[in-house]
C-alpha cells in the first residue's frame, strides 16, 4: 500500500525519525501503564492515548522549544512529545519522588513548566483559559512563543471553551487550540452531544479559522497545526485545528466500552497512525525496514528501563505531605 | 498625614505597583474608561493604557483562567471581579487550578495573582450582588484570603498581595470604599497573616472582619460608656490567620465575641471559635464564645429586611453584654 504524501516543510529526515520514535515511546508507555493498572500494580486512574499518537506528536513537532502547551487528562502523549523523560513520567505514576510532580500529581497532572509543558489537567476544559493566559504573557512581554492548547471533543461543550476562544480572538493571542476528536467523551458519542459535524466549525463563532485534519496522519497534523502556529506567531491570532482520531482503549481503567462496537474499534485499528508513518518513511527512503524495527526496539527498551527507574525510586516521606502548598 | 478613602487607597496601591513593575497588569469587566463597577480603576487606563488596564468581555471563567495562565508564565495579574458573587463562575480556575497547580506539580511553577472583588450587602443590590462568600475560599488550601477593613490596611495589604507568589483573594467590602483613614503616600506592605488590634480593651475580645470591624468599634465606644472595656481585633487576613494575636487577647479578656457579615452557618467565625476552643485560651474563658453572623437567608432587597439579615451595632452590644453578664 502506498499513499500520497505531503511531507511538511521545515522538517528534516532526522526529525522525522525522532518523531517516529516518539510515537513508539507513547505506544509502549501507554501499554505498559495499561498492564500495570490491570495488575493493580499502580493505583488511582489513568487515561490512555493509544491510537492518538499522531495528533500529539505531529502537533508538537511544528513547535519551537520556547513554545508552550497545555494538556488534558489524556496527556501522557503530549508530555512525551514535548520532550518529557519517560523515567520521570513512569516514576510519577508510581508515586515516587523522582516523578515529575514528586509523586503528588499522578497521571492527570504531569507538568514540566520550565520546558513549556504547563500541565495536564483533570478538569475537562480546564486548559482553555490557562493557555489563553500564557499566550497573553507571550504577547505582553513580546516573548514570541506560541501556546498549543490540546482539548477533546467533549471539552468543546464546556463554557470555558467558548469564553476563552472569544477572548483569545479579540486580543489576537498566539494560541492554537488543537482538538483531538477521539469521537467519545467518557461514553458520550460526539455526534450525540453536538449538532455539528466538525468542532472546527465552532471557530466561525469567534472569527477564527477552523481546520479539520486526519488525526491519524502525522503529516496532515503537522501541516495543519504548522499553518496555525505560523499564523499565531505572526500576530494573526488563534485558530482551531481539529484532528479526527480514535482512542483504542477505554476512557479510563474501568470501561466495558458498551457505547461502541468492536467492529468500529477494528476499523480504526486499521488506521494505526504509527504504521501509517512507518510506511511513508520507508516508501520515501527515510528509513529502512530494519532501521524502523531498531527504533521500535529502542523505544520499548526505554520504557522498560523507566519501569526499573520508577520501581527503584524512593516514595515521598510523610514529611513531604505539607510541602509545596504555597510558594 | 493625608487621608484617603479605602477606594482611593486600593487604586493607589495598584498604581504605585504598576509604575514599578511591568509584569503587573489588571484585567476585568468595564475597568477601562468606565473605571470599574465601583470606580476603583478610574483614571488608570489614562495612565497605563489599554494593554495593562485590560477591559474584558463578560467572561468570568475565561478571565480568571487567563489570569492563572498569565501568572504561571511570568506575569503578576490583578483580576477585578465586579461583584464577589460572580466568583461562582470563576470558581474552577481559583479552586481547581490556581490553588492546586503548585502542589500538583510537585512545587514547580507558581501562580502569583490577586483576585480583587467587592463584597457584602448594604447597597440594595439584593441576593446575587451582596454576598460574603469568603469562607468558601478560606476552605481551600493553596489560596490566601485577605479582607481589609480600613484604607490604611487596604493599601498595605494589597501591596503584599501583589508581591505574594501565590493566588490571593482580596475582598473589598463595598461599604468600606468610602471610609477614610490616614494613608502614607509612599508604598508600604502589611504582611499577610498579621492581625491588627483596632482597639485595646480588657473585658471582652471581639474578633470582627470587614465592615463589622467598624460596627464593632462603634459598639465598643457605646459599651465603654457603660464601663465595659472591649478589645477589637481585625484578623485582616483569614488565610493565613494570625491565631496568636487572637489567643493572647482571649487569654487577657477571658471572653470572645466573633462577628462577621457572612452567613453564620458555616461561616469563618466557626473557625475562629474553634481556634480558641482548641487552644490554651480555652481554660481562660469565663463565658461561652458568642458568634454573630448573617442570618441563613439570601440578602433581600427591602432596606429594612436587608439590614435585619446581618448583625448590627445593637446586636454586637447585646452579645457583648450577654457575654459579660454570664459570670
Amino acid at each position: 500500500m502506498t499513499q500520497k504524501v505531503n511531507l511538511p516543510p521545515r522538517v528534516n529526515q532526522k526529525d522525522l525519525v525522532n518523531l517516529y520514535k516518539q510515537m513508539w515511546l507513547i505506544r509502549f508507555f501507554e501499554e505498559k501503564v495499561d498492564e500495570f493498572f490491570a495488575k493493580g500494580m499502580i493505583h488511582g486512574t489513568t487515561h490512555l492515548a493509544v491510537g492518538q499518537e499522531a495528533s500529539a506528536v505531529g502537533a508538537i513537532a511544528v513547535l519551537e522549544d520556547r513554545d508552550k502547551i497545555t494538556s488534558t487528562h489524556r496527556g501522557h502523549g503530549h508530555c512525551i512529545a514535548k520532550g518529557a523523560e519517560v523515567n520521570g513520567m513512569m516514576a510519577e505514576l508510581f508515586g515516587r519522588t523522582t516523578g515529575y510532580c514528586k509523586g503528588k500529581g499522578g497521571s492527570m497532572h504531569i507538568a514540566d513548566v520550565e520546558k513549556g509543558n504547563l500541565g495536564a489537567n483533570g478538569i475537562v476544559g480546564g486548559g482553555f483559559a490557562i493557555a489563553t493566559g500564557a499566550a497573553l504573557t507571550s504577547q505582553m512581554k513580546k516573548e514570541g512563543f506560541v501556546v498549543l492548547c490540546f482539548f477533546g471533543d467533549g471539552a468543546s461543550n464546556e463554557g470555558s471553551f467558548h469564553e476563552a476562544l472569544n477572548l483569545a480572538s479579540i486580543w489576537k493571542l498566539p494560541v492554537v487550540f488543537v482538538c483531538e476528536n477521539n469521537q467519545y467523551g467518557m461514553s458520550g458519542p460526539a455526534k450525540e452531544m453536538m449538532n455539528i459535524e466538525n468542532i472546527a466549525q465552532r471557530g466561525q463563532s469567534y472569527g477564527i479559522p477552523g481546520k479539520v485534519v486526519d488525526g491519524n496522519d502525522i503529516f496532515d497534523v503537522m501541516n495543519g497545526v504548522g499553518e496555525a502556529v505560523d499564523r499565531a506567531r505572526n500576530g494573526e491570532g488563534p485558530s482551531i485545528v481539529e484532528a479526527k482520531t480514535y482512542r483504542w482503549k477505554g476512557h479510563s481503567k474501568s470501561d466495558a466500552k458498551k457505547y461502541r462496537t468492536r467492529e468500529e474499534e477494528k476499523e480504526w485499528r486499521l488506521k494505526d497512525p504509527i504504521e501509517r508513518m512507518r510506511l511513508v518513511l520507508v516508501q520515501e527512503g527515510i528509513l529502512t525496514e530494519e532501521a524502523a524495527e531498531k527504533i521500535k526496539a529502542e523505544a520499548k527498551d526505554e520504557v522498560e528501563a523507566s519501569v526499573e527507574f520508577a520501581a527503584d525510586s524512593p516514595h515521598p516521606s510523610l514529611d513531604d505531605l505539607m510541602e509545596d502548598i504555597y510558594a | 498625614m493625608r487621608e484617603l478613602t479605602y477606594l482611593e487607597a486600593v487604586r493607589e496601591a495598584m498604581s504605585q505597583e504598576m509604575r514599578q513593575n511591568e509584569d503587573v497588569f489588571i484585567l476585568g469587566e468595564d475597568i477601562g474608561v468606565y473605571g470599574g463597577a465601583f470606580g476603583v480603576t478610574r483614571g488608570m487606563i489614562e495612565e497605563f493604557g489599554p494593554e495593562r488596564i485590560r477591559n474584558t468581555p463578560i467572561s468570568e471563567a475565561a478571565i480568571s483562567g487567563t489570569a492563572v495562565g498569565a501568572a504561571l508564565t511570568g506575569m503578576r495579574p490583578i483580576l477585578e471581579l465586579q461583584f464577589s458573587d460572580f466568583i461562582t463562575i470563576a470558581m474552577d480556575n481559583m479552586v481547581n487550578q490556581a490553588a492546586k497547580i503548585r502542589y500538583m506539580y510537585g512545587g514547580k511553577g507558581k501562580v502569583p495573582m490577586v483576585l480583587r472583588t467587592p463584597a457584602g450587602s448594604g447597597t440594595g443590590a439584593a441576593a446575587q450582588h451582596s454576598q460574603s462568600l469568603e469562607a468558601w475560599m478560606a476552605h481551600i488550601p493553596g489560596l490566601k484570603v485577605v479582607q481589609p477593613s480600613t484604607a490604611y490596611d487596604a493599601k498595605g495589604l494589597l501591596k503584599a498581595a501583589i508581591d505574594d507568589d501565590n493566588p490571593v483573594i482580596f475582598y473589598e467590602h463595598k461599604l468600606c470604599y468610602k471610609t477614610k483613614s490616614d494613608v502614607p503616600e509612599e508604598q508600604y506592605s502589611i504582611p499577610l497573616g498579621k492581625a491588627d488590634i483596632k482597639r485595646e480593651g480588657k473585658d471582652v475580645t471581639i474578633v470582627a472582619t470587614a465592615i463589622m470591624v467598624h460596627k464593632s468599634l462603634e459598639a465598643a465606644a457605646e459599651l465603654e460608656k457603660e464601663g465595659i472595656s472591649v478589645e477589637v481585633i481585625d484578623p485582616r487576613t483569614l488565610v493565613p490567620l494570625d491565631t496568636e494575636t487572637i489567643i493572647e487577647s482571649v487569654k487577657k479578656t477571658s471572653r470572645l465575641v466573633v462577628v462577621h457579615e457572612a452567613v453564620k452557618r458555616g461561616g469563618f467565625g466557626g473557625e475562629i471559635a474553634s481556634v480558641i476552643a482548641e487552644s490554651e485560651a480555652f481554660d481562660y474563658l469565663d463565658a461561652p464564645i458568642k458568634r454573630l453572623g448573617g442570618k441563613s437567608v439570601p440578602i433581600p432587597y427591602n432596606p429594612e429586611l436587608e439590614k435585619a439579615a446581618i448583625p448590627g451595632v445593637d446586636d454586637i452590644i447585646a452579645a457583648v453584654k450577654e457575654t459579660v453578664n454570664r459570670l
